[in-house]
């Protein structure tokens, strides 16, 4: 009997007050799982939004050196020259329809047709795997880079330009002709050499509040300066060496987000065909995976705005 | 629409499948003008208000539309409970423009005196 009263806590009152505290209740009308899938995603986007936030810091105190986004995505597979925009904006279709396959996933999963979840769980990480190989295709480009810039003695990085101020890349300067198909490596002494024959050559800055060096003092800065071509953690052609940090960290980071997310509705799917949810006699797995994909299709939105467009 | 399970809280969930490609379409339409707009770049929106242009504005707010539609419907938030969508909401709409605005006025500022 002591033993009983210890235990009673008054949740379990068996008169007619509501069991307010006794479990088995939804306050949010949404059940655990969903609940705690919506938590994380809220402090997901919180750590999204500082690392934007950060990019921003930067973007603003270094807005003479930071490059605008049409100078350094500017590649289409299979179509030559500059087209800037139209490459994330497939990657932003693509998930934007691996979203939408999800929905339609969720949707037959509240209906309980096992075959239509399959199909399109199944088309969702279809979508998901073309993401992440439109990245890695991007993150290349990015990596070796495009038209190649010099980096002055103080560290600066600047495009070089013809006389009529529009730029021209490293092989137009040191070959007098673009190069197709292949990506030469040019020296320092090379881009030195081709500079101060050729005349008029101003410097441009990556920037949108930067200056224009004129021609003469610019041929003096390039008798000490490098060739910098392509980007990585310590040197970047399009401009300030934080945009390649921050491009491979936000990016990074959301395409990790997209690779989990793949991963995790593999498993779904691996668990949808082995009739895990038809036993269980409901698909709300499926909701709450969908929850992560949504998510992710979310923050690309972000980043694809303060990335590429802004 | 009296399906699977905690339904029982759900306020007018859309039924069928149309509304999804209605979502699709604005998300794509959306999407499709901020391209446009970006390769365009028309000169009337290119006048500075609030510290750039009208047309990064003008993105801010497409962008704002379409994290709206994805949240509100794909993730389907709107037709939770409303404690649940406050929950949700309000921890983000307070703490990320707070963030930005003190960030970004910070990022100004130290442009500034660097110069």
């Amino acid at each position: 009997m002591s033993d009983h009263a210890v235990a009673a806590s008054g949740t379990e009152d068996n008169n007619s007050t509501p069991r307010l505290w006794g479990g088995g209740r939804q306050p949010l009308g949404a059940s655990y799982g969903k609940l705690m899938m919506w938590f994380f995603l809220l402090s997901d986007a919180l750590t999204f939004s500082g690392f934007l936030t950060a990019y921003g810091l930067m973007r603003f105190k270094f807005s003479e050196s930071w490059p605008t986004a049409e100078a350094v995505f500017t590649h289409f597979p299979y179509v030559q020259g500059e087209q800037p925009l139209l490459y994330v904006a497939l990657m932003t279709f693509i998930l934007i329809m691996s979203s939408v396959t999800m929905v339609l996933a969720v949707d037959a999963g509240h209906r309980n047709q096992r075959n239509s979840v399959v199909l399109w769980m199944g088309l969702t990480i279809v979508g998901g795997f073309f993401f992440l190989g439109s990245q890695a295709w991007e993150w290349y480009h990015f990596i070796i880079g495009d038209k190649g810039s010099v980096q002055l003695a103080d560290g600066r990085v600047m495009y070089v330009a013809n006389a009529e101020g529009s730029r021209i890349s490293l092989a137009e300067l040191v070959e007098g002709h673009a190069s197709h198909g292949h990506h030469a490596h040019y020296t320092d002494a090379q881009v030195r050499e081709a500079f101060d024959k050729t005349q008029g050559l101003q410097l441009l800055p990556p920037g949108k509040s930067g200056e224009v060096i004129p021609a003469a003092q610019s041929k003096a800065l390039v008798r000490s300066a490098k060739a910098v071509q392509g980007a990585n953690m310590t040197r970047n052609e399009y401009g300030s060496p934080l945009f390649a940090n921050f491009f491979f960290f936000i990016t990074g980071f959301h395409g990790f987000h997209v690779f989990s997310g793949v991963v995790i509705n593999i498993v779904i799917f691996i668990n949808v065909i082995m009739g895990t949810y038809a036993r269980r006699g409901h698909y709300e797995m499926i909701e709450k995976v969908g929850l992560y994909w949504h998510f992710v299709d979310l923050v690309w939105v972000f980043v694809f705005t303060f990335f590429y467009l802004v | 629409m009296s399906h699977g399970i905690g339904e029982s809280e759900h306020h007018e969930s859309p039924e069928g499948t149309r509304w999804i490609w209605v979502v699709f379409w604005i998300l794509l339409g959306i999407t499709g003008v901020e391209v446009a707009l970006g390769i365009i770049k028309p000169a009337f929106l290119m006048q500075k208000i609030l510290g750039t242009s009208a047309l990064n504005i003008l993105f801010i707010l497409l962008t704002l539309v379409k994290a709206y539609y994805i949240v509100a419907f794909f993730m389907h938030l709107k037709y939770e409970r409303k404690n649940m969508i406050w929950t949700i909401s309000l921890p983000a709409l307070i703490l990320i423009p707070y963030l930005a605005f003190v960030i970004l006025t910070e990022g100004g500022y130290i442009n500034a005196i660097m110069r």
